[in-house]
């Protein structure tokens, strides 16, 4: 067994590892937010997909650095941009006026900065 | 490993730690936003790392410049434009769509690696093949069963379970099919072996989600996210990429626990669910208990005069709440009854919608704030105080027959609903839940049931409310 294989494996092992304690914590209230930012996360193959490019010299070759690469990016926009949207939802209170919403936004934020300890 | 290679694989460590940053900024919702923004940083810290990787080696053709940015640009639009436009009722279907295409891109990152490792002198080395076989087994199970499974939550494919002659032997065939060309692939480098891997592959993952109820789906939808996170990581040990690795684990590991926090909260088993065949509806088990019992039935101002007096409400939302699209009357009720003074909570349990924690989001779109979110294991023990508790649109997880062995639900974890002073039930007939049971708790002395469309009965209430307190 070659020693980067050993490092690879150590590092997925204590990822699952963090992984499982981080989670954990998340609390039921915020589970699809969670979803959908791990979601995200996985978009990291976009990183794979670009780095196809590296040794793709043919037809065979471009349209699969293509593909992955339209799957990739999708996945990470979309999953960065949709989790955002929903986090902002997540209030502490109710905001004055639904119409003045966009006018307290500031506020509210401050508000609930100050109040981490839930 | 030379020194730049070295480098560059440090700053995907650097990456890496924002993304385990930005989940743990995830356990609380007023540090949830910048979570969000830690992963992004992270994300772009690798995207900048990638490029530099690239730049730097050189070998990438102007051909696979142009294709790679017109992939990415296109990729992106259609991202923004889905994730800008998706109503919050369709997230499971979004979530899902990106599963699929994350698994699918994990598989082609590992086919490449495959067809270009094969042209090469020595072929596919040994360990390598491991991976690779386990990222295509993954990714394309991942990448088709996600497809169907956004299909049924969206409705091009029926919700109910899809059963038909021979489908089980078939899904032998493929997995002997799958297990056969693997072991093949070990010894013999053969492109052909790996592609007829791809098909079968995805043919399983069709056959694996077809069979399964609609409502099921919160567990198929979490398990579809840990194989994507496992495929991304496979992905990873293919092209020896830290970052790969540490996201992918990550993920597995969020989607283990959901699927198993899922699976526990609908008292099921994740080999029961994934066999299939269940919440067809028509396995109407007999009530035993309280066959003869009648229902109290009510109308809206009866309900809104319970309301209207008390001094602890709690909501107990289903998905037939949602899916009545009824939210948003549910949150202008509960800011009467707040505008009186009285408390209201949300009693929220884990599968209440179509994907964990879905009920949640739907509320918080319609302006409620979270600390009134509550869940199950928090507000169980507040039912004994609460004047009234109002069920809209849930069912089975209000069914005290779950605290008593020897039925369907026996040992589900629902909520004390039971517990409240007086219980008002929004309904509109007497059908039964998926688990398709009678609820006990219909017939309890202190139950009034309210038969109306959710999204009407809330207007109703609310009007109602208004009208008595002036």
């Amino acid at each position: 067994m070659s020693t980067t294989l050993v490092t690879d494996l150590t590092i997925f092992i204590l990822a699952l590892l963090v992984g499982i304690e981080v989670i954990g914590k998340v609390p039921a209230t915020l589970h699809t937010p969670l979803m959908s930012a791990t979601n995200s996360i996985h978009g990291i193959v976009l990183a794979g997909a670009l780095l196809i490019g590296v040794s793709a010299h043919n037809v065979v070759g471009y349209v699969l650095a293509f593909i992955a690469a339209v799957f990739a990016a999708a996945n990470v926009v979309g999953g960065y941009v949709v989790t955002g949207r929903m986090l902002k939802m997540f209030r502490r209170k109710v905001p004055a006026q639904p119409a003045a919403a966009q006018a307290t936004a500031p506020e509210l934020n401050g508000k609930t900065r100050a109040g981490d300890a839930r | 490993m030379t020194g730049f290679t070295g480098s560059i694989q440090l700053v995907y460590v650097v990456a890496a730690a924002c993304f385990v940053m930005g989940l743990h900024l995830m356990n609380s919702p007023a540090t949830a936003r910048r979570g969000n923004q830690v992963s992004i940083a992270g994300m772009v810290i690798a995207g900048v790392a990638t490029l530099i990787l690239m730049i730097h080696d050189g070998t990438v053709t102007t051909t696979g410049w142009i294709v790679l940015i017109a992939g990415v640009a296109v990729g992106s639009a259609i991202g923004l434009y889905t994730a800008r436009g998706v109503q919050m009722t369709a997230m499971p279907q979004l979530v899902s769509a990106f599963n699929s295409v994350g698994g699918g891109a994990a598989a082609l990152v590992a086919i490449f690696g495959y067809i270009d490792a094969e042209s090469k002198a020595g072929g596919v080395l040994g360990t390598t093949t491991v991976f690779t076989v386990l990222d295509v087994l993954i990714g394309s199970v991942t990448f088709s069963g996600s497809i169907i499974a956004a299909g049924k939550l969206q409705g091009f494919i029926s919700g109910s379970p899809i059963i038909f002659k021979g489908g089980r032997l078939l899904n032998v065939a493929l997995g002997v099919v799958a297990i056969g060309t693997a072991a093949f692939l070990f010894s013999t480098a053969s492109l052909p072996a790996l592609l007829i891997l791809v098909l079968a592959a995805l043919a399983f993952g069709v056959m694996m989600v077809l069979p399964i109820g609609g409502a099921d789906m919160p567990v198929v939808i979490s398990l579809l996210n840990a194989f994507t996170g496992t495929a991304v990581a496979m992905a990873g040990f293919v092209i020896q990429n830290w970052a790969l690795i540490v996201a992918g684990a990550l993920v597995g590991a969020s989607g283990g626990i959901l699927t198993k926090l899922m699976a526990d909260a609908m008292n099921r088993s994740l080999a029961n669910i994934i066999l299939g065949g269940f919440g067809t509806g028509d396995s109407a088990v007999a009530l035993d208990a309280a066959v003869d019992a009648q229902v109290r039935s009510i109308a809206a101002d009866d309900a809104a005069i319970q309301l209207a007096y008390a001094a602890k409400v709690i909501i107990v939302p289903g998905y037939g709440l949602a899916a009545a699209q009824a939210q948003h009357g549910v949150a202008e009720l509960a800011k009467i009854l707040e505008e009186r003074g009285i408390e209201v909570s949300y009693a929220i349990h884990p599968v209440a919608g179509r994907m964990p924690g879905h009920m949640n989001v739907l509320l918080a779109e319609a302006n409620v704030p979270y600390p009134q979110l509550r869940e199950m294991e928090e507000i169980n023990p507040e039912f004994g105080r609460a004047d009234v508790a109002l069920v809209i649109g849930a069912n089975d997880v209000t069914n005290p027959a779950a605290r008593r062995p020897g039925n369907d639900i026996s040992g589900m974890p629902i909520l004390d609903v039971d517990q409240a002073k007086s219980i008002i039930v929004i309904k509109r007939s007497m059908g039964t839940g998926y688990a398709g049971m009678e609820n006990e708790l219909y017939f309890d002395p202190k139950t009034s049931m309210y038969f109306a469309d959710a999204k009407k009965a809330m207007s109703e209430l609310a009007s109602a409310v208004k009208t008595l307190v002036g």
